[in-house]
């Protein structure tokens, strides 16, 4: 059966019905400015062998390269049972099922994937995934705006060190609700949010405050300061975490006093291939005083009429099914089958393999930076400690080295350049638990030899006569 | 159907008003707005100190079935909102027109409240209602 909702006959079945005598005089009430036109860029439909050699290409195009680069999306080790459980008939839906009669195995695997985030994250709630990390951070701003009852402002501080592309889709999502997202600058010397430099905005008006963790650059924020200065300000903190960074670093629920309100970030290190930039899934968690505010699906456990436990959709009240517009967010659905493999992922590594896999990305992170300090040309950008990840200042540009790191098969990391020029010649290098130390080796050798091609002078050529 | 105190005016979208007297009305939903609702798990209320517009909503009640948006019968100021319903929404059910008020305004225009249906007039739209 082909996958196409209406056959010709029944259009004009339906058409006729309502006395209209074609789809264009259906539509033609919309304004010629507000339609789509015609899909010219969609080139016409393939047969199943000419999608599959084409695939095939296309992923030999993709290469095998030795990969240094992280920038909000980790090459970790992903247990072979994970995804070879996720693609079970049973499992293997993108979707939060409403039939609780008939979904119970999905409804159980998704609130058990919200008990073990709300234990990562040390909060009251998780719902049961969003799109991604950045997303899930514009759907907390929207939160925390209709949280904070005290504060008319509607202004936002987002440190400059938060994810480039957080920072962009946060501001497409909020800017046409006259929400005001305002950057708040990074101490050039250490690469974090400085506490003491939002005192400019004490005493202000501030709906809320961003507080990521690690940073952009991998750099470890004050976190507690900053949680601490949001409470007494009567602005909502929101959290931008690295989920598997918790394994090991203070969870939000626990920074400062009294924990963050609200925390969210990329899923993508628990279980997710890198996969050309997705899917992959947003979490986003809060205190239970705020979870009416809280968009997309939450799973609860509650008892059926024979008094045995089961599990099913809840609160559904904040959701556009039944609110319209007035629901938390156009949200409706989750990851589902993202968050099938996170929550497997999870289950296999237990807390304890979570941990192991967070220190030694951390640890191959500070071997690849003692490696470096015998380098000529690179030094580290800041003096702050920094979770797997971490930059640095280049003696040439970032682009010529990339493209000649590129020619050995290595991908040595992301240009920082091309987000914050304030930066110079600055490179951002991951390195997770996948690396060995061969390939570590590998990488310092080739970049040492890539910077002295470009920074020592050519052979004087002596003349002959 | 259940009996309508006389001392009320009503809206057609079933909240209930008494006048205090002093420029002031306690609201409330009617007992015949609670039984549509059915159990009562969430009151959403207003911020004392609030600016409110006479059919403006300001509230959300939450039941098992259903939100449903309360709107304030007069504009005004919010002086007082009930802090019991936070833990225990279904006072509402148990006593729609007593303990279960939602909130206390200040009227601005106090022919607002004059031009609320009184209890006959109330009664005519939930026989409506019924058809």
């Amino acid at each position: 059966m082909p996958f196409i909702p209406h056959t010709e006959e029944e259009i004009h079945a339906m058409l006729a019905a309502i006395g209209a005598d074609s789809l264009e005089t259906l539509f033609d009430e919309i304004p010629a400015g507000l339609r789509a036109g015609e899909l010219g860029a969609i080139p016409a439909g393939m047969s199943e062998m000419e999608v599959s050699a084409l695939m095939e290409q296309r992923a030999r195009a993709d290469g095998q390269p030795l990969m240094f680069i992280g920038a909000g999306a980790y090459d970790h080790h992903i247990p072979a049972a994970v995804w070879q459980l996720v693609g079970r008939g049973e499992f293997y839906s993108a979707y939060t099922p409403y039939q609780a009669e008939a979904s119970q195995g999905t409804l159980q695997l998704l609130y058990e994937y919200q008990s073990m985030m709300t234990a990562l994250t040390a909060m009251d709630v998780s719902n049961a995934s969003l799109y991604d990390g950045a997303s899930a951070l514009a759907e907390a701003i929207l939160m925390a705006v209709r949280l904070n009852r005290k504060s008319s402002s509607r202004k936002v501080l987002v440190p400059r060190s938060l994810h480039p592309a957080y920072r962009k889709v946060a501001h497409n999502i909020v800017r046409n609700q006259g929400i005001e997202l305002v950057e708040v600058p990074f101490d050039p010397e250490a690469g974090h949010t400085d506490p003491a430099s939002l005192e400019a905005y004490a005493g202000q008006d501030i709906t809320a405050l961003v507080i990521p963790q690690p940073n952009f650059f991998g750099v470890l924020e004050e976190v507690d300061a900053l949680t601490d200065w949001a409470a007494r300000n009567n602005a909502i903190s929101i959290g931008v975490v690295n989920p598997l960074a918790l394994a090991i670093l203070s969870p939000p629920g626990d920074w400062g006093e009294k924990g963050v309100d609200i925390c969210c970030g990329e899923g993508q290190p628990l279980g997710i291939p890198l996969s050309s930039g997705g899917p992959y899934f947003g979490f986003l968690c809060c205190r239970e005083a705020h979870v009416r505010q809280m968009p997309g699906r939450i799973i609860g456990r509650t008892l059926d009429l024979d008094g045995k436990p089961g599990f099913t959709l809840t609160l559904q009240a904040r959701e556009q099914h039944i609110r319209r517009s007035k629901a938390t967010s156009n949200i409706c659905t989750n990851q589902g089958l993202m968050v099938t493999a996170a929550t497997i992922h999870m289950a296999l590594l237990g807390a304890e393999g979570l941990a192991r896999a967070a220190a030694a990305s951390h640890a191959n992170s500070l071997a690849l930076n003692a490696k470096f300090s015998a380098i000529e040309g690179v030094e580290p950008l800041f003096d702050r400690p920094c979770f797997h990840e971490r930059p640095y200042r280049l003696a040439a540009p970032v682009p010529e080295v990339l493209r000649s790191l590129a020619a050995h098969n290595v991908l040595g990391g992301y240009d920082l350049g091309r987000d914050y020029p304030e930066l110079g010649n600055a490179l951002l290098v991951c390195a997770t638990e996948k690396r060995t130390a061969a390939e570590m080796d590998q990488y310092a050798d080739k970049l040492g030899r890539v910077l002295r091609a470009r920074t020592e002078p050519t052979c004087p050529t002596r003349p002959k006569f | 159907m259940s009996d309508l105190p006389n001392e009320l005016k009503y809206t057609k979208t079933h909240e209930w008003a008494r006048n205090e007297g002093d420029g002031t009305l306690t609201v409330g939903i009617t007992d015949h707005a609670q039984e549509l609702l059915g159990d009562l798990v969430f009151v959403d209320l207003p911020q004392i100190g609030a600016t409110v517009t006479a059919g403006g909503d300001c509230a959300v009640v939450e039941s098992v079935k259903a939100a449903s948006d309360i709107y304030s019968p007069v504009s005004g100021e919010i002086i007082a909102v009930n802090e019991a319903l936070s833990d225990s929404p279904e006072i509402i059910n148990e006593s729609a027109f007593g303990e279960g008020w939602i909130f206390k305004v200040r009227m601005s225009d106090a022919s607002e409240f004059d031009a609320l249906l009184d209890s006959n007039g109330y009664a005519a739209v939930m026989a409506e209602d019924d058809h």
